[in-house]
């Protein structure tokens, strides 16, 4: 499992239980009134999150997106126009002026848990 | 100041002109003025048919309008030119406008040729050359019930197809004794006729008409050997005319039976006027042919700019496509050589013939024909014009090789580097491989981009894919369609795959066959076969869908989704309308009519789906599968019930069909229509399949389609009964969800398919491959699974509880925001 950056995490938010998400696939959780997207990579039992908000148009539809990997690097593709981001760092794939904001994600006791700054 | 030359005609070759001008040093000293006689500037009048067939005229365009004006050239288009001032160098238009030349260009081109022949001036009697020509067919042809076409040659039968596709049975008259005389013998014009009367296209040879009859406009056609033909609607293609008008009344020479004589330079005898294209007489005849018209505007433009080149003549071979059936003659077809010998084959059970003409010492190919199939016509016209030795076994070029390589031994590999591949842009291979190898050009529209091979007829694209597979290979490398990164398969292959094996989900697959995680291309691709193969409820699989797929609904503005209940042919009873009405004033609901007669609820937020549908399933509705690549509607006209001029029950047929193939999944999209007369108010021949009401049956058109690209359905089939006609669906229907690539719609599966319409029509109605009846198995199996996939969704509280936006909150979406647009409302923008 990648090593994930908890240094600058303030708070782990509690955000569901495992079950309530698809395997191999994402839903969307409100964590202190922000939307994020959870994906859940089932098959190699990694956990990734990033804001729900699109930045191309503003849809809130991540979480909707297909998941899998680009020469084994995890990303999501938005539903509504099909741009690429990276799960790792968040980076537009196929369009470098957009980012998406990444979330630490931990998963004990069977709950989900997102690290806020 | 600059020089000015005028150029007087905007057609191909007009074009061609510019375009060289344009890119050459010409432009320093001279200024260029275009005058075009039509409306729209230059367009491809190769491919008129497709004009007539639904293309708009700015597609065919060879440059769009602004193009001359961004490269300094004035271009004046429905400006007729009348008359040349040799003396004081000038031209006047039919606007009474007169302008000054240094050079004056000819590119005034040919007209249709209309024989002398009694009544020809009558209502209903066209010919078939600018858009113009085909704009007055079509406001014709409703009026008419049965059409005819003088001359048997390569414009008349495309001319002939295009009237017959609209509904008119249409005959030919050749006065020959065979089609297309020029280009074919008598055998290979006897199987050319038998594939069109397959068609339904009646062919009359050795036919000269001696009267048009009719009272004002055309009701038949008289011949000398007394015989008649019955017609409302005449197309005259008799051959081409070079418009050499202008030239004959500025006095210069023109030829006897018509064309203004210019030497290989493209010289007049007036030092300061120069013609090229079809307008011409050069080497003793007139060049008919778009090749060898650009190879003159090239070699005029060199000889202003101070060249010596010359035209000494151009190949003439070429390769069609004549109503699904390829034709092809190269070299010298008709060769009549003192001691040249042939080679014949002749399969009149699947409508082939091929020729091959050898030299005397049997050496050397002159020339030959293909009727029926002729792929090899590339590989053999090369051949022909590099003069390569044959190789022992010439008969392999036409049989296939036996237990070798293909085209007997010789490849793209084996030819010269100076061998012209697109001989409409005159470009050579080896201009095609420095642009793979140096430009980095691996794919053949980026060919096409960098050298404008193929942009001509296109006929050199299937050798520009052999070159390229060919040098990848040489590299070691591969050109295949394969998925993704994820699938080193293609989807025909993951379809078998999948079958064979079993397998029943992505992770499964991607397992046994795959690598990595997969992506939204491999995802919804195997979702999709898994589909067309078992036939399972969908959201058994919903985080592998596309977002329309994984919802059941159609995903719009700020993620809201829309909702569109089945509504079989578009016929629904006043009840249900009411539901439809209370349910959407119930959950505040945006309704539209769509395009597919049925009525789309916009504006339901993802937690909302499932109550929605549970009330609109309550009233007997079923999902609409409007968000799937699956069937959506099968469109109908009133038909006979009700509509005075119907044959048939359209409305009956199309409920039958829509109910037959609802949530059949395939590669993308399928719509249908079914129309109860030739009126066709259901538009299925813009569908991937339309029937359409005969007096005699249904006739059976597929592979249409709107959309960016329209296109109209070809005829599969005619005259069939109910169930012959679902038959061959069920087969087609079939056929394509097998083979056709992910998200290719069948005109698009079908311009790619080997061997076109014909191979399709062998496959459908004749069984060539013998697997009709396991297509139609194979299709029983998908329809016995259907299931209402929104009625086994809110009936399963587990489904159900996949509609949220969150997973940890009950709370909705507050991004959703709507603002009101006449009386309904609308989503605010982000």
């Amino acid at each position: 499992m990648e090593t994930q950056i908890v240094t600058a995490v303030k708070e782990w938010i509690k955000a569901a239980a495992i079950e309530n998400f698809p395997e191999n696939g994402g839903a969307a959780v409100l964590i202190n009134g922000e939307q994020i997207a959870v994906f859940n990579f089932t098959n190699e039992g990694r956990w990734y999150a990033t804001q729900n908000r699109c930045p191309h148009k503003g849809e809130m539809a991540i979480s909707r997106g297909l998941t899998g990997d680009a020469d084994g690097h995890p990303k999501v593709a938005c539903p509504f126009h099909k741009r690429s981001f990276s799960l790792e760092d968040g980076k537009c794939l196929t369009d470098e002026q957009y980012q998406l904001k990444t979330y630490p994600v931990k998963v004990e006791d069977g709950f989900v848990f997102i690290g806020i700054e | 100041m600059k020089k000015r030359i005028v150029l007087i005609g905007n057609g191909m070759t007009g074009y061609k002109f510019c375009e060289k001008f344009a890119a050459s040093p010409l432009v320093k000293d001279y200024e260029l003025l275009v005058f075009g006689e039509e409306f729209h500037p230059a367009y491809d009048r190769v491919h008129l048919t497709s004009y007539y067939t639904g293309t708009i005229p700015e597609e065919l365009l060879l440059a769009p309008a602004g193009w001359y004006a961004e490269h300094g050239i004035e271009l004046r288009t429905h400006e007729r030119i009348t008359s040349v001032d040799r003396e004081a160098k000038t031209i006047s238009s039919a606007k009474e406008l007169t302008y000054h030349y240094d050079i004056l260009v000819l590119a005034t081109g040919s007209s249709a040729f209309v024989p002398p022949i009694e009544g020809i001036e009558k209502e209903g009697v066209f010919v078939y050359r600018t858009f113009d020509d085909i704009d007055q067919i079509k406001k014709y042809i409703p009026r008419a019930q049965k059409a005819a076409v003088i001359g048997g040659g390569l414009l008349g039968l495309e001319a002939a197809k295009a009237v017959l596709d609209d509904g008119l049975p249409t005959s030919i008259v050749e006065f020959a004794p065979r089609l297309m005389p020029r280009q074919l013998d008598p055998q290979g014009a006897e199987i050319l006729k038998s594939k069109l009367e397959e068609f339904n296209l009646e062919v009359l040879l050795n036919k000269s008409t001696e009267k048009i009859v009719g009272n004002g406009s055309i009701e038949g056609l008289k011949f000398t050997d007394g015989s008649q033909l019955d017609a409302d609607l005449l197309v005259i293609s008799a051959g081409i005319r070079p418009r050499d008008e202008l030239a004959k009344q500025a006095g210069l020479e023109v030829h006897q039976r018509g064309g203004i004589v210019v030497n290989s330079k493209m010289e007049t005898a007036d030092p300061c006027i120069f013609a090229i294209g079809e307008c011409v007489v050069v080497h003793n005849m007139v060049w008919g042919l778009v090749a060898p018209c650009y190879e003159m505007a090239e070699v005029l433009v060199k000889n202003i700019g101070g060249g010596s080149a010359e035209f000494l003549g151009f190949d003439l071979s070429s390769k069609l496509k004549l109503i699904g059936t390829d034709v092809a003659s190269f070299g010298d077809a008709l060769s009549s050589e003192i001691g040249m010998k042939t080679i014949v084959y002749e399969n009149k059970a699947r409508g082939v013939y091929k020729r091959l003409n050898l030299s005397a010492d049997g050496k050397y190919l002159l020339g030959g024909i293909l009727v029926g199939e002729a792929e090899e016509y590339n590989m053999l016209k090369q051949v022909v014009n590099n003069k390569m030795v044959l190789p022992e076994n010439p008969e392999d070029f036409i049989l296939g090789a036996r237990g070798g390589e293909g085209g007997a031994g010789i490849s793209v590999g084996d030819l010269p580097d100076s061998a012209i591949i697109c001989s409409c842009e005159n470009i050579s291979k080896g201009q095609i491989l420095n642009a793979i190898e140096k430009d980095g050009c691996e794919a053949v529209p980026l060919i096409k981009k960098c050298t404008k091979a193929g942009t001509g007829c296109g006929g050199c694209m299937p050798m520009l894919d052999d070159l390229l597979t060919h040098y990848m290979k040489s590299q070691g490398r591969e050109v295949r369609k394969t998925i993704c990164e994820h699938f080193d398969y293609t989807r025909q292959e993951l379809y078998d795959l999948i079958k064979v094996n079993e397998i029943k989900s992505f992770p499964d697959l991607i397992k046994a066959h795959g690598k990595g995680s997969g992506c939204e291309i491999c995802k919804p691709v195997t979702a999709s076969l898994l589909a067309s193969i078992w036939n399972e409820v969908i959201v058994k699989h919903d985080t592998i869908q596309d977002t329309n797929d994984r919802f059941l609904a159609n995903i719009q503005q700020r993620g809201v989704y829309s909702v569109v209940p089945r509504i079989p042919g578009g016929e629904i009873t006043p009840d249900k309308l009411i539901v439809i009405g209370q349910v959407a004033k119930k959950y505040d609901l945006y309704t539209k009519i769509t395009g597919g007669q049925r009525i789309d609820l916009f504006g339901a937020r993802v937690d909302q789906l499932p109550s929605i549908w549970e009330e609109l399933i309550d009233a007997g509705f079923e999902s609409g599968h409007a968000y799937g690549k699956s069937l959506r509607t099968v469109k109908s006209c009133v038909g006979s019930t009700w509509c005075r001029y119907g044959m048939d029950d359209s409305v009956s047929f199309a409920v039958e069909v829509e109910n037959r193939y609802k949530g059949l999944r395939s590669p993308h999209k399928l719509k249908g229509g079914v129309s109860g007369c030739v009126r066709e108010c259901a538009e299925a021949k813009s569908k991937d399949f339309g029937i359409i009401a005969t007096d005699k049956g249904w006739n059976l058109f597929v592979c249409g389609n709107g959309g960016a690209n329209p296109r109209h359905a070809d005829l599969l089939a005619s005259d069939l009964d109910k169930e012959t006609c679902v038959k061959y669906l069920d087969r087609f229907l079939m056929f394509y969800i097998k083979t056709a690539g992910p998200l290719v719609r069948t005109a698009k599966w079908l311009s790619e398919l080997e061997g076109g319409l014909g191979y399709l029509k062998d496959v459908i109605v004749k069984d060539s491959l013998g697997i009709g009846e396991k297509l139609e198995m194979e299709m029983e199996e998908l329809i016995s699974h259907y299931q209402c996939e929104w009625t086994t969704v809110v009936r399963n509280p587990e489904m159900r509880a996949k509609f949220r936006h969150f997973v940890n909150s009950d709370q909705i979406d507050e991004n959703i925001k709507y603002v009101p647009m006449r009386g309904q409302k609308i989503p605010a923008k982000a």
